[in-house]
């Protein structure tokens, strides 16, 4: 079993009714991860990824501090972090 | 007793003004939408819904509908897309239309898609493949700036399968058929550049249609103020006697034909109203003459734009008349454009102004 800790951005999780802002996911990798989130809270994923599929352009994962993609591994008790990484007023 | 609600699209987030029959006192609500950029926001008079058009720098772009006049709000992008391959995107929804009972919606890159359940899903419509000029409209580097791909929706409020979309940078098409075929409608129009095609190649800003002549249209172009008398099958340059011949926004009067609204704008860099002084122009015989209407607007270090989808008019007998600035105010009138008064003034760059009446 994989229960990462996943963190989602403040823009995100206003979308979605009671959807927080951490949350634990059980899932191998960060495409999966987002499968999961998107069962219980159906939309997200098309919020986070685009066709392709890939992560949106503005979308940044962090697995352990290392700038993940959607077929990235999540290891046991990783930390997943889920960035709106762009700047701007 | 009725409540007039102007709809403002600005670039963090859609906000209600609302009033009542007499347009004198204004409440200002919102952001909505969690303040994504909303290109565009529409009343559905016939559901009673209203409908944003967003597309978020982080989340993509979604359509956003309320039930409750603007109070509550939630967003849908099921459908929102070319496909699964990813080749061609959606970068953003900047359009919205509702005719019979489905909502259309166009995107960039130039696409429509359609809801027939009142925003919660959605299927690609059209993408125009084929029109002439579609061979190039998906390149990056024909792109006009801002990149809006479908700029503006028109329905025909007799005929649900028949509506008008302009192709930024390329021309006014129409269907008769709900998108199965489209005539480009752009013969008489000026165009001071090379074009490919005969039929295309024009850069249409605004287009209205009259609602008391179905026949007589109106459009703002990149160079020039145009009519037809023909519903679209050729246009006469009306330009003679504005102080500019570029504009984005363009209003018509719900009563009379021959009335017809513009705010021509500085053509270079600035793209704002003239000297500094700010002033919306009417025609009241389709385009032979033309008056500035300034009472109550500033003249003084007023550096203001109007986008395309910024101004609109009301169905009242006087109707109002409403416009929205790329620097955050709304301005209206209640007597047909004669006196303005400032409704808000520090609301974010606003994109578009539509307006609802509501019992």
């Amino acid at each position: 079993v994989t229960v990462a800790e996943l963190r989602l951005p403040p823009t995100l999780t206003p979308l979605f009714r009671d959807l927080p802002r951490r949350l634990d996911v059980d899932a191998p990798t960060v495409d999966a991860a987002i499968e999961e989130l998107d069962r219980a809270w159906p939309g997200v994923r098309d919020r986070l990824c685009e066709p392709g599929p890939v992560l949106r352009q503005h979308i940044h994962v962090y697995v352990d501090r290392e700038r993940a993609a959607l077929e990235t591994p999540i290891g046991a008790a990783s930390r997943v972090d889920v960035i709106a990484a762009i700047s701007g007023g | 007793v009725s409540r007039t609600l102007l709809l403002v699209g600005t670039r963090k987030g859609c906000f209600v003004l609302e009033s009542d029959a007499d347009r004198q006192d204004w409440s200002v609500r919102g952001p909505y939408c969690e303040s994504w950029p909303v290109y565009h926001a529409v009343h559905d008079a016939e559901s009673g819904a209203m409908y944003a058009a967003a597309a978020s720098e982080w989340h993509g772009s979604a359509v956003w509908r309320s039930a409750d006049l603007g109070e509550t709000w939630e967003l849908s992008s099921a459908g929102l897309a070319y496909g699964e391959d990813g080749e061609r995107k959606v970068s953003k929804v900047s359009s919205l239309a509702v005719a019979g009972g489905r909502v259309l919606v166009g995107a960039e890159a130039p696409g429509i898609f359609e809801s027939g359940d009142g925003g919660e899903t959605w299927s690609l419509l059209t993408t125009l493949a084929g029109q002439p000029g579609s061979e190039a409209w998906d390149d990056p580097a024909n792109q006009p700036p801002g990149h809006l791909g479908i700029s503006a929706l028109t329905t025909d409020a007799a005929d649900p399968s028949r509506f008008w979309a302009i192709v930024q940078g390329v021309g006014l098409f129409e269907t008769t058929d709900f998108a199965e075929t489209w005539t480009p409608r752009n013969r008489g129009l000026r165009a001071d550049w090379p074009r490919e095609h005969e039929e295309v190649g024009f850069c249409v800003h605004r287009f209205v249609r009259s609602p008391t002549d179905p026949e007589r249209m109106y459009q703002q172009n990149h160079v020039g103020v145009h009519r037809s008398d023909d519903c679209g099958h050729s246009w006469v340059e009306i330009t003679d006697g504005l102080p500019s011949e570029f504009g984005f926004a363009a209003a018509a009067h719900p009563h009379d034909r021959d009335t017809f609204y513009v705010i021509p704008l500085d053509p270079g860099h600035a793209r704002c109203m003239p000297e500094g002084q700010a002033a919306v122009w009417r025609t009241r015989d389709a385009g032979e003459s033309w008056q500035r209407l300034d009472r109550g607007l500033p003249q003084r270090d007023a550096h203001l734009g109007v986008l395309r989808a910024a101004m609109t008019v009301d169905p009242y007998d006087v109707p109002g008349v409403y416009f929205g600035t790329s620097t955050g105010q709304v301005f209206a009138s209640a007597d047909e454009g004669e006196s303005w008064r400032e409704l808000a003034g520090y609301l974010p760059p606003v994109w578009s102004v539509e307006v609802a009446v509501v019992e």
